[in-house]
């Protein structure tokens, strides 16, 4: 090692070097590439919006009814019955001139007596967590299978890929009906974890189309020279240039999952009771859409928010992935600088 | 220059005064350009010169708007007489391709790659004129021929992808030209093209500004590029013009310390004194201790020995197994920095690859530091790559974008299990020291660094395991030419101090002729010449290595004349011997009669 270290300063030529791209660099100076991202998802009004709606909707639902042996501060749960405030257990929920009322049972009660708000809560819950669920199994997998088959290429990549292919030939709907009856048996975390299994497919794809295109590129020849695994290549190197496909594709699948979860719970093969969801409450009360329209509503209502919020929440966050999107300022603003 | 002396006398096509270009960030105006202001005549060309980011390019590109979103243009740009500066979208649609063309710097994006070459003239033609597609067709091939691309009738139904580089751009140009457009922007036309095709197109551009009317507008930020081309030159620095001339005033008069920095920053062949009492010979004291002769046998002593060396892409489907190397002899002693020069698709960059191991060996041999890296297993591997680094072309890249610098330069010492924690980050400190980067810089971002800077985080990179042999892959290919003479000094001073052996592989003999003892010259896989950096630059022995030299533009307009006339000497007695026409005088066609057939793209080395 002849390493004599050399402390002179740069020279004060520098200074015009730096000056090369200055002004397409005004606008990323000191920030990370991750920080750049977020800077630029902070700006979409759509996306943030849908974020704050979504967070309210999950403090709302549960800290309402509480979850699992935690109690919320919402006086009635999801079983019990109790005797109709409005007669025909119309909801109390009032906007009028003389401001909100909430009254006792402010999403109406079902034939039953049940409190609906409680119960909307609750499929909420049950929703999300099938929601969240998929997202994460399907992802890991996705991820998993794409990135060794994009990384490795050749007979790894033919065995994964053919087996993709296989899931995606299988109509979704019907897998997930078969495994949510054989497994779930009406257990949300159960279908959850059954309707991951069948729905990465895309996410595989989609990285795998990453990689290949990664693996080509001059840094990571440059890792494998500098000595690094293929393990370290591929989780240090091609992984985190691959974040933005994979997050962007996560809300996605996401927003695909709530409603795929519903309309299995809907047909009957997904969640059923006693246990609840969006998608179940809906095929539960169907026959009284005619009567008591709201127990139809109420849910109806809450599926499109959270299925809408991560929609947007996802198109934010490509935007913000996306190089190209550049914030464009308005005539206007030009005008007054 | 005969449109020098009778330019006064005609009105001028352009005539831009006071333009401004800002930029619109984050709530402020930046400027891009200020106080432009210039005139352009017909059958004059006038070159703008300066680096990258100097506002040449965009204050032409806001003549015709097409500056970003982001982006205004203040001031005043006249083009024969109609103010262009404030017009609306659809009149300036059709002052675009009609009165003002554009030839782009890189011909394959600018081109459509799914349409054919004709198709796109053709489309430009019938935009703005009523036309049939017959005559249409005619005027497309007729242009085709203009620009000498061979066999027009056949080029014509060619798509961008199944053209070479060269002929792309005169492609390019063709369409520029279809509508006689009253002023032609060259925004760097030459710049993503080797050295032999740029001359080339050098030749075309000089050809037609006789044959047609139009000004040309030629941006570039290579001085030897507009040497022989040029009849004025603006030098932009920063944003303004900090002077302007004549060609001749420019090149053998220069005013301003910037131009003259910039006219000393190209490279130029013969620059570098050969005697071994300059401060270059004595700094290289293996020269002396080595012989000059190639090939010889050495033993242990050599860190790089090729015998017959054989690489080949591996097919894939379809396409057969491509021959990139076939069958060279190097060897590259310690501390030895040999040149290895070539067009793109020669397979220079192939060597470089596999000798750090990242394209396998298919025949002959190739011994790196004493490991033989035919069928080279993965642990013998590492051990070679504790002594061999390489320094990629784009650096742009080559760095992760997700990585700060200091973790990309300390990953090789890292995985070495050589330093780890505080010792990590005192090397990588010393490191940036050594290519004269701050050590604040560590923590930033490569895109937050310029092209220069870049680069030298990839040498650093190279030299944390302190290698006995580095790969150069045109490592200053991808930058300004100031930039580059400032990584070509850098360098220098490394491989003094830390005395490594060095594969520079460069299609420019301007450039390696600064570093290089010995040069190796390949033309499509196979070691045309090699010998003493003296020999290959003062009395080559092969056509190719001669044809090679006088494509190099040097920054003298009288000088660049007398190299061009040699050089078209040296085609047509080419041509003569190939029995082609006297006509033909393009190297694309020599070499198709030759054989060989260019299997790689010219833009993808």
């Amino acid at each position: 090692m002849t390493q004599t270290p050399i402390t002179t300063p740069p020279p004060p030529e520098d200074a015009t070097e730096r000056l090369e791209n200055a002004i397409e660099l005004k606008e990323v100076e000191g920030l990370s590439q991750g920080q750049i991202v977020f800077r630029r998802f902070v700006r979409h009004k759509g996306a943030m919006t849908a974020a704050a709606v979504l967070l309210l909707v999950i403090l709302l639902a549960t800290t309402s009814i509480g979850i699992g042996p935690i109690d919320g501060w919402w006086q009635f749960d999801h079983i019990r019955t109790h005797p109709t405030a409005i007669p025909g257990g119309r909801p109390t929920l009032q906007v009028g001139l003389d401001g909100i009322t909430i009254g006792a049972h402010p999403f109406g009660q079902d034939d039953i007596g049940r409190d609906l708000f409680a119960r909307v809560m609750f499929g909420t819950q049950r929703s999300l967590l099938v929601m969240v669920l998929i997202g994460v199994l399907a992802t890991t997998i996705g991820i998993t299978f794409g990135a060794l088959s994009g990384f490795f290429r050749g007979r790894v990549d033919t065995f994964l890929m053919r087996l993709t292919d296989m899931v995606i030939t299988i109509p979704i709907i019907v897998v997930g009906a078969v495994l949510g009856k054989a497994f779930g048996g009406g257990n949300a975390v159960l279908l959850g974890l059954a309707l991951g299994l069948v729905t990465w497919t895309t996410m595989s794809r989609l990285v795998r189309g990453d990689f290949l295109s990664l693996r080509e590129r001059e840094f990571v020849d440059a890792a494998r020279v500098a000595g690094a695994s293929n393990g370290r290549i591929m989780f240090k190197h091609m992984l985190p240039n691959a974040i933005g496909v994979i997050i962007v594709n996560t809300t996605l699948l996401m927003a695909s999952a709530i409603i795929l979860e519903t309309s299995l719970s809907y047909l009957g093969f997904g969640v059923s009771a006693p246990d609840i969801s969006l998608g179940q409450l809906i095929n539960d009360y169907q026959s009284a859409f005619a009567t008591r329209p709201w127990l139809f509503w109420w849910p109806g209502l809450f599926i499109i928010i959270i299925a809408l919020c991560v929609n947007f929440i996802g198109d934010g966050l490509r935007d913000a992935f996306d190089p190209r999107q550049r914030k464009i300022p308005s005539k206007r603003k030009m005008r007054q600088g | 220059m005969t449109t020098e002396t009778t330019a006064p006398a005609t009105e001028p096509i352009l005539a831009v005064d006071n333009l401004g270009v800002d930029f619109w960030v984050d709530g402020e105006w930046y400027p891009a350009a200020v106080d432009v202001s210039y005139e352009v005549r017909p059958g004059e060309v006038l070159a703008i010169v300066g680096e990258s980011g100097s506002g040449k390019t965009q204050s032409s590109m806001s003549l015709i708007g097409l500056l970003p979103a982001n982006g205004r243009a203040t001031g005043s740009a006249k083009l024969a007489g109609r103010e262009l500066i404030g017009l609306s979208h659809s009149r300036l649609r059709h002052v675009r391709g009609n009165d003002v063309a554009v030839i782009f710097q890189e011909p394959m994006t600018a081109l459509n790659p799914v349409y054919t070459v004709g198709f796109q003239i053709i489309e430009t033609l019938r935009t703005h004129r009523e036309i049939g597609p017959k005559q249409a067709r005619e005027r497309a091939i007729e242009l085709l021929t203009m620009v000498e691309i061979p066999n027009p009738e056949l080029s014509v139904d060619k798509y961008p992808h199944q053209l070479s580089g060269g002929q792309r751009q005169r492609a390019m140009i063709a369409q520029a030209l279809a509508l006689d457009p009253k002023l032609l922007i060259a925004d760097e036309p030459t710049t993503a093209l080797d050295v032999t095709v740029q001359a080339e197109i050098l030749k075309l551009m000089r050809d037609l500004r006789h044959r047609i009317d139009s000004g040309i507008v030629l941006i570039t930020h290579d001085m030897g590029v507009v040497a022989d081309l040029a009849d004025r030159i603006l030098v932009m620095k920063d944003g303004r013009i900090v002077e302007r001339g004549t060609a001749d005033d420019i090149f053998n008069r220069p005013q301003h310390a910037y131009t003259q920095q910039l006219l000393s920053a190209v490279p130029h062949l013969g620059s570098q004194s050969f005697s071994q009492d300059t401060v270059v010979g004595t700094a290289r004291v293996t020269e002396r201790a080595r012989p000059a002769a190639h090939g010889s046998a050495e033993g242990g002593a050599d860190v790089f020995v090729a015998k017959d060396l054989v690489i080949e892409y591996p097919k894939r489907g379809r396409i057969p197994a491509f021959r990139a190397v076939d069958g060279i002899d190097l060897t590259i002693g310690q501390g030895e920095v040999v040149g290895l020069v070539g067009e793109s698709g020669s397979g220079k960059t192939t060597v470089g690859r596999a000798a750090v191991g990242l394209l396998p060996v298919v025949g002959g041999s190739l011994t790196i530091g004493g490991h033989e890296m035919r069928g080279i297993g993965s642990k013998e591997l590492r051990q070679v790559r504790d002594h061999v680094s390489i320094v990629f072309q784009d650096p742009g890249s080559s760095l992760n974008p997700r990585l700060p610098i200091g973790e990309s330069i300390g990953e090789p010492l890292f995985l070495h299990k050589i330093a780890k924690g505080a010792e990590l980050d005192r090397r990588v400190e010393s490191l940036l020291d050594q290519v004269h980067l701050a050590r604040g810089m560590r923590n930033r971002y490569p895109h937050e660094l310029s092209g220069g800077q870049r680069q030298r985080v990839g040498i650093a990179r190279a030299l944390a395991l302190s290698p006995k042999l580095l790969v150069a892959d045109e490592p200053t290919s991808a930058l300004d030419v100031s930039v580059q003479a400032r990584v070509l000094e850098l360098f220098q001073e490394l491989q003094r101090e830390y005395g490594f052996a060095c594969l520079f592989i460069s299609h420019d003999l301007a450039v390696v002729e600064i570093l290089s003892e010995r040069i190796a010259v390949m033309h499509k896989g196979k070691l045309v010449e090699q010998g003493p950096r003296e020999q290959i630059l003062r009395s080559p022995e092969q056509d190719y290595t001669r044809r090679l030299l006088s494509a190099v533009p040097v920054p003298n307009p009288a000088e660049q004349r007398k190299r061009r006339e040699m050089r078209d000497r040296l085609l047509e007695e080419a041509a003569a011997r190939t029995g082609m026409r006297k006509t033909v005088v393009s190297v694309d066609e020599i070499e198709a009669a030759g054989g060989g057939i260019q299997t790689r793209s010219d833009t993808n080395p």
